[in-house]
């Protein structure tokens, strides 16, 4: 059914993905918008492994889709529990404010 | 091939809006957007199971925890347009740019021959990805119990407060409102309530005050902060139904009085 779809068009999207969350990252500073941006960025890998597991014909590529999505729940996690401790002292979700390690 | 052409587009845009909206609600919204069309292009490259998981663990759990968080983070929190680092922006972008170019051109010049899963998923797609995960994978699997625990672990440390100051009884409180009242004059009763009578049934309309200006405690702090306070346009409304009725004829002078006291505006 699938087997006649060509896989470059889903690496292209996938890289474009990639890249919009990059410079999402880079630009953005809302501590949260950013980790948005990380999670388009681990997404967009993920639509890149499944389609390379369609390419080789085999699971692992989906197996390792998997595991990304399982650390990606924990980042998310522990990522928020730290930006909501900043928010907390500081009153601010700008990665701007929180240079305290820089001096 | 026509999901791709139809999703493609709509996740390009939707992606670009995260990088362009500027509250980040919006942003959490075009993300939920970008990973249900994410989780269609899984099925359709036969992954059935990685499809149900993308849609319970990234658009139900994860984009619920920064719909949360940005609750408890607050509405107002803005995103500052003042670039710290002078030309960051651009030489992002550029950066940006470049990388994307790099990448498109470099999937351009491989050719994919492509195997198909129709062997692997012979058993069925949950099967061959629980075999797999059970035979060759099974230390990374339990590794990766033991940093979900790490995980459900460090964010209870970190969401935890330790109460520093005993807690305000209502006595306390009571108290603190007298001790306001007597060293600033702090009104002591509740606040006054929003227009809502006046003229619009919204409590996003401010009560105003009998020389026509706006009380702005009548209205919720959150809502001032988002920049949603309907306010000026309604005390306008108010002055020129006022003004018409008052150059009509005698017998709607009813109206203009009963008029005259719901907006709390004499003619000056």
């Amino acid at each position: 059914m699938g087997d006649t779809l060509s896989a470059t068009p889903f690496i292209t999207l996938s890289a474009i993905l990639f890249t919009i969350g990059c410079v999402g990252v880079l630009t953005r500073r809302n501590a949260i918008v950013v980790f948005m941006s990380v999670e388009l960025m681990l997404n967009a890998t993920n639509l890149a492994l499944i389609t390379f597991a369609r390419v080789h014909g085999n699971l692992d590529g989906q197996v390792a889709a998997f595991f990304v999505m399982v650390v990606a729940a924990a980042e998310v996690v522990v990522g928020l529990a730290i930006i909501m401790t900043i928010f907390r002292t500081r009153r601010s979700a700008s990665v701007d404010d929180a240079s305290l390690l820089k001096y | 091939m026509i999901a791709f052409w139809v999703l493609a587009p709509i996740m390009v845009a939707a992606a670009l809006g995260i990088l362009f909206s500027r509250k980040a609600v919006h942003a959490a919204l075009l993300l939920a957007v970008v990973m249900i069309s994410l989780a269609i292009l899984y099925a359709v490259q036969d992954a059935p199971f990685l499809f149900v998981v993308q849609i319970i663990v990234y658009t139900g759990a994860i984009l619920m925890l920064f719909l949360f968080v940005l609750m408890l983070v607050g509405v107002d929190a803005a995103d500052s347009v003042v670039e710290t680092i002078p030309g960051q922006r651009v030489t992002a972008v550029l950066l940006g740019l470049g990388f994307g170019t790099i990448l498109t051109l470099g999937i351009a010049q491989v050719t994919f021959r492509v195997a198909g899963l129709a062997e692997a998923n012979a058993d069925g797609n949950v099967e061959g990805l629980a075999g797999l995960l059970f035979s060759s994978y099974v230390l990374a699997f339990q590794v990766t119990a033991a940093l979900l625990i790490t995980a459900a672990l460090g964010a209870m440390v970190l969401a935890h407060r330790e109460r520093l100051t005993p807690k305000l009884s209502q006595a306390d409180l009571a108290r603190q409102r007298m001790r306001d009242y007597a060293e600033t004059g702090k009104h002591l009763g509740p606040l006054p309530a929003p227009g809502v009578f006046a003229r619009h049934n919204s409590v996003d309309t401010p009560a105003l005050l009998p020389d026509g200006s706006v009380a702005e405690a009548s209205i919720s702090r959150v809502l001032a902060a988002r920049g949603v306070v309907g306010s000026a346009e309604s005390a306008a409304d108010i002055d020129r139904v006022t003004r018409q009725i008052g150059t009509g004829a005698d017998a709607e002078d009813d109206i203009h009085a009963s008029h005259e006291g719901e907006s709390g505006e004499g003619e000056v």
